[in-house]
């Protein structure tokens, strides 16, 4: 397993990496911590004619807090993000969903961008985006734009990133002071892929909740003044939604009963 | 900026072990085929080769990584620690080595290496770890033989032998 040949390029900044995509397209890619990319490229499911590598651009990596909202450069590394001092306050979301990324040594390279662009149906952050409605910042030399989560994640693997484009910035906002939330993930064994991912948050007695690992991309759901059963039917009626399937690490009831089960633990962990 | 062309071989430099060491790879070149075949580092091994099994782990600037997961081209100027550069100087076992060795800790030991650059970063931060924190810790690195106890056991000491060090020498 060794990967195909391909021109190496490392940027110092945006404005280098943004020129070579737009030179190169879909021939290039874009590598920051290659936590995905690399075993995708060792076993030859991509073929790139340029790998265009962005983790040393120091204007792509570091974490600022403002008014509303947290803003992380695309190549921070997910536990440089992990480390970072204001996640418990302003992203408590994260602080209990960060450590579920893979293992602490993949941790240290893969980055926030990273994963977001990966679209992973059953990873944490593309979960975390779409429940917490953080949002994208896309450059290109055509200029900037900005996409929530769900106009960000499209599919499977899939996002609408065009091949010009160059993830730089995600927002996420700020937990609002009276949030309450919560993480579940099952998994075979701690750092494999989820194979169902679930993530709440109640405001009073709102509550909203991510389910990743089912459907084609994380999907979230939100209800006000649920109680007792019709907990349970608000969950039944979303298991059957996400339209899971069947793969070799479970069959699509299964990952139904686990929205159920795992879902209702969620929501009594929010609640006050 | 430097494109570096796919067909060439490319000068790369960095430090290994403290000794500064340099080599040429094509950019493909995976850095763990570099430090074996290049360099003749043959003590990190190879195993899964897309980052699941840890048996490649090393350090870079100070940070466990996967080395099969990284080319070498892109550790240009960096400091990279491997399991030759482990032991003391003197060649006795580091305390982590010497755990190892007493709790019977390894069998085949193809992913001994991995998992002794792994805990070194891991005891770092963490100089006092419970037994379900270093279970956790060691979930990024496969062993076939020993079913993890005798590891976990060794950890522990390990752990309990490093701070005891650090005791007595602040």
């Amino acid at each position: 397993m060794k990967p195909p040949r391909f021109d190496y390029v490392r940027v110092e900044s945006i404005e280098q990496a943004v020129e070579l995509l737009a030179q190169h397209g879909d021939e290039a890619r874009v590598i920051a911590g290659g936590q995905s990319l690399m075993p995708m490229l060792n076993m030859r499911l991509v073929r790139p004619q340029v790998l265009i590598d962005i983790a040393k651009a120091a204007e792509l990596s570091g974490i600022k807090a403002n008014g509303k909202a947290v803003s992380i450069a695309a190549a921070t590394t997910q536990n440089a993000l992990l480390r970072w001092q204001g996640l418990r306050a302003h992203l408590p979301l994260l602080a209990q969903a960060l450590p579920h990324i893979g293992h602490f040594q993949t941790r240290n390279r893969g980055t926030v961008g990273g994963s977001l662009c990966h679209a992973d149906p059953s990873s944490e952050l593309p979960l975390c985006l779409a429940l917490l409605e953080g949002v994208v910042e896309l450059r290109s030399r055509r200029g900037t734009r900005r996409l929530a989560a769900r106009d960000f994640q499209v599919g499977v693997l899939t996002t609408a990133k065009q091949a010009d484009e160059l993830a730089t910035r995600i927002h996420f906002p700020k937990a609002p002071e009276d949030a309450v939330f919560a993480f579940k993930e099952f998994h075979r064994r701690h750092g494999d892929f989820a194979v169902v991912a679930l993530a709440a948050m109640r405001c009073g007695n709102a509550v909203r909740l991510a389910v990743g690992g089912v459907g084609d991309r994380p999907e979230v759901r939100s209800w006000c003044g649920l109680q007792g059963s019709a907990i349970d039917d608000a969950l039944n009626e979303f298991a059957w939604q996400l339209g899971g399937s069947d793969d070799i690490h479970a069959t699509a009831r299964y990952r139904r009963e686990l929205v159920r089960h795992m879902g209702r633990l969620a929501i009594a962990e929010t609640a006050p | 900026m430097n494109l570096l062309e796919s067909n060439i071989r490319h000068l790369v430099r960095f430090t290994l072990n403290g000794a500064q060491v340099e080599g040429y790879a094509e950019p493909r070149l995976l850095l763990t085929d570099f430090l074996r075949h290049e360099l003749g580092a043959t003590g990190t091994h190879v195993g899964c080769e897309h980052g699941v099994c840890g048996a490649c782990t090393i350090l870079l600037d100070g940070r466990a990584v996967r080395s099969c997961l990284m080319l070498a081209v892109q550790v240009e100027g960096a400091a990279i620690e491997t399991i030759e550069g482990l032991a003391q100087e003197d060649g006795g076992f580091s305390p982590l080595q010497q755990a190892f060795h007493e709790n019977f800790a390894l069998q085949c030991g193809y992913c001994t290496p991995g998992i002794l650059m792994s805990m070194t970063e891991y005891l770092r931060d963490n100089p006092n770890p419970t037994k379900k924190e270093v279970r956790v810790a060691l979930s990024g690195n496969l062993c076939r033989c020993t079913g993890y106890h005798e590891i976990v056991n060794a950890i522990l000491d390990a752990a309990k032998a490093l701070r005891e060090e650090d005791g007595a020498s602040s």
